[in-house]
């Protein structure tokens, strides 16, 4: 490879430049500026910047000799990763445990985390493919434990940090026996070799070490045991980052591994994912019942939601990774929604606790109204974008004959409303014991309605979404 | 004398396995982070061996490996820094006090 193809790759590069010369910018400036308000609106234009290159698509081109791949697909996972990372940057802005905090690191890191999973959406070699799921693994364990002298979030750090380790480890000795039985490390090389019959059992272990170490950045579900502590632990706008950015680019991830590599192998993988589907969301939406910390039961409901994307995965069709794909988009915008008012309400009341809630739409009623949507979204209720994500990994599972599958979902789905309108109960139903009005930044509220725009129109209008969808597939 | 590679993976396997157990019964956090290592000495000593026999390209697997290395060492580093901020505010390493968030 010469100078002139690497100086020509770099151009397609631009997002990631920006990002990476952002996050040094925002260190540097942080030495020099007193007011430290200026970091965030740096960083957020840091995010533009990165975004205005990644939005016209041409092609799809191989960059660095097939380390990364740009295609539709790519271009995607790009924008919601930015996307993700500017709702966070503008929910930190207002969150007091951060304040006075190093906050130029902070912002720092971010950016890097923005990089680091545009990396990971882009990546299509299995040695870039770790290297990037590194690269997000270590700044979440760093983010996760950010808030200074608050235990609860280093302890949540430290088993973050242990569980992930050996996730990885597990992932990369995966990944030491695929490339020893097809001898390459390009996903594109993979399939021509697997139907080598010496090589089956050791192909068949290292996909499946692989799958571990993916599963575990998507929270599936025996990996899934470091997820409820670092959603808590975690400084809350990281932690709805986190339920969000993270796991939609690990399953894109997943997606170009398992659809795109070892395509070949899908009767042996689509029954185990069927199962750890079952699995994932029976633990989540079972345990969120019994959750009494708002913060803990929005984890284990994004548990629960996992699981029913991963029903789209282990459908294996065209149908079912385009649910995977209108599921992550829907489920992003909810997600996001529910945290950043949840952050606005905990930042009023000082509280994360379910009792917080109470009488919350006499204290804040648009913030409650809007509270009450996602919830219906993330329940799965008609017109939002929810409803019209269960309907269609639903019906991609059916498609497939996977009736017990769909019945464990239904049953799921009955149990998540529970919990969900357990919230709406404490909202509307029960008398607040205090009266006060919550205050929420104007910047922070245009968010909210944004989010709640999307839920809506995903679910109003979601044909062209999905032809778009559709298109985008490059398996 | 030419080792063949199966002695190379049952050593790595042996070795891998060592340290998994390791992290499921060590109490303290760096004897965890110490087995954590093996684990990923293990797929070294794999990707070398496999570099050597079934590669396409000799180079790939210790190219690979020496990834591996320096990420390794980025791992503890900022695995360390963690412990050492976990000791500050609650004065204990070991995995079985660090109880404040169950279920």
């Amino acid at each position: 490879m010469n100078a002139a193809a690497v100086v020509q790759d770099l151009k397609a590069f631009l997002p990631e430049l920006c990002l990476l010369g952002g996050a040094f910018l925002v260190l540097l400036v942080d030495l020099f500026v007193k007011n430290k308000k200026i970091l965030p609106a740096l960083a957020l234009l840091a995010l533009a910047a990165a975004a205005v290159p990644a939005i016209p698509f041409r092609g799809t081109q191989a960059l660095f000799s097939g380390f990364f791949t740009l295609d539709a697909f790519t271009h995607f996972f790009r924008l919601l990763a930015l996307g993700a990372s500017a709702v966070w940057v503008i929910l930190s802005a207002g969150y007091k445990p951060l304040q006075k905090q190093y906050e130029g690191e902070y912002y720092t890191l971010v950016l890097f985390m923005a990089l680091a999973l545009v990396l990971m959406a882009a990546s299509t070699n299995l040695l870039m493919i770790f290297l990037s799921i590194e690269f997000v693994s270590i700044l979440s364990y760093l983010l996760v434990g950010f808030e200074k002298k608050n235990s609860q979030s280093k302890e949540a750090s430290v088993k973050y940090l242990l569980f992930g380790s050996v996730a990885s480890a597990l992932m990369l000795y995966g990944i030491s026996l695929v490339f020893g039985a097809t001898g390459s490390l390009e996903l594109t090389a993979i399939p021509a070799k697997l139907d080598d019959p010496s090589f089956y059992g050791l192909t068949l272990t290292g996909s499946i070490l692989l799958l571990a170490g993916l599963g575990f950045k998507i929270s599936m579900a025996p990996f899934h045991l470091w997820a409820p502590d670092a959603y808590e632990g975690a400084p809350a706008p990281f932690t709805a980052f986190l339920t969000v950015a993270p796991k939609a680019i690990g399953f894109a991830v997943l997606m170009r591994v398992l659809t795109g590599a070892f395509h070949w192998f899908s009767f042996e993988w689509s029954p185990i994912l069927m199962v750890l589907s079952i699995l994932t969301m029976t633990i989540g939406n079972i345990t969120a019942v019994a959750q009494t910390n708002v913060k803990r039961l929005l984890a284990y409901s994004s548990i629960g939601q996992a699981g029913y994307i991963l029903m789209g995965l282990a459908a294996a069709t065209p149908l079912g990774l385009t649910a995977v794909l209108y599921y992550l988009l829907a489920y992003a915008f909810t997600n996001l929604g529910v945290f950043a008012v949840a952050i606005v309400v905990g930042s009023g009341t000082g509280s994360y606790e379910l009792e917080s809630y109470r009488g919350l739409a006499k204290r804040a009623p648009v913030l409650s109204a809007c509270m009450v949507v996602f919830l219906l979204s993330l329940a799965g209720i008609p017109p939002l974008a929810g409803f019209f994500a269960k309907l269609y990994v639903f019906s991609a599972v059916i498609e497939n004959r996977y009736y017990l599958m769909a019945a464990a979902a239904a049953i799921n789905s009955a149990v998540a409303a529970f919990y969900y309108l357990r919230i709406v109960r404490q909202m509307y139903l029960v008398p607040a014991d205090e009266t006060s009005r919550i205050w929420s930044c104007p910047v922070t509220r245009f968010t909210i309605f944004i989010l709640l725009a999307g839920t809506i129109i995903l679910g109003l209008v979601p044909a062209p979404f999905i032809d778009y969808f559709k298109a985008l597939l490059p398996f | 004398m030419i080792i063949p590679l199966e002695h190379f993976l049952i050593f790595a396997a042996v070795l891998f396995v060592i340290g998994l157990c390791g992290t499921l019964v060590r109490r303290n956090i760096v004897g965890i982070l110490m087995s954590i290592e093996l684990m990923l000495n293990a797929v070294n000593i794999n990707l070398v061996a496999f570099s050597r026999s079934t590669s396409l390209d000799p180079v790939t697997g210790q190219i690979f490996a020496i990834f591996v290395v320096a990420l390794a060492a980025a791992a503890v580093a900022v695995g360390l820094a963690i412990v050492i901020a976990l000791y500050r505010v609650r004065k204990t390493i070991c995995a079985d006090e660090i109880s404040l968030l169950k279920w």
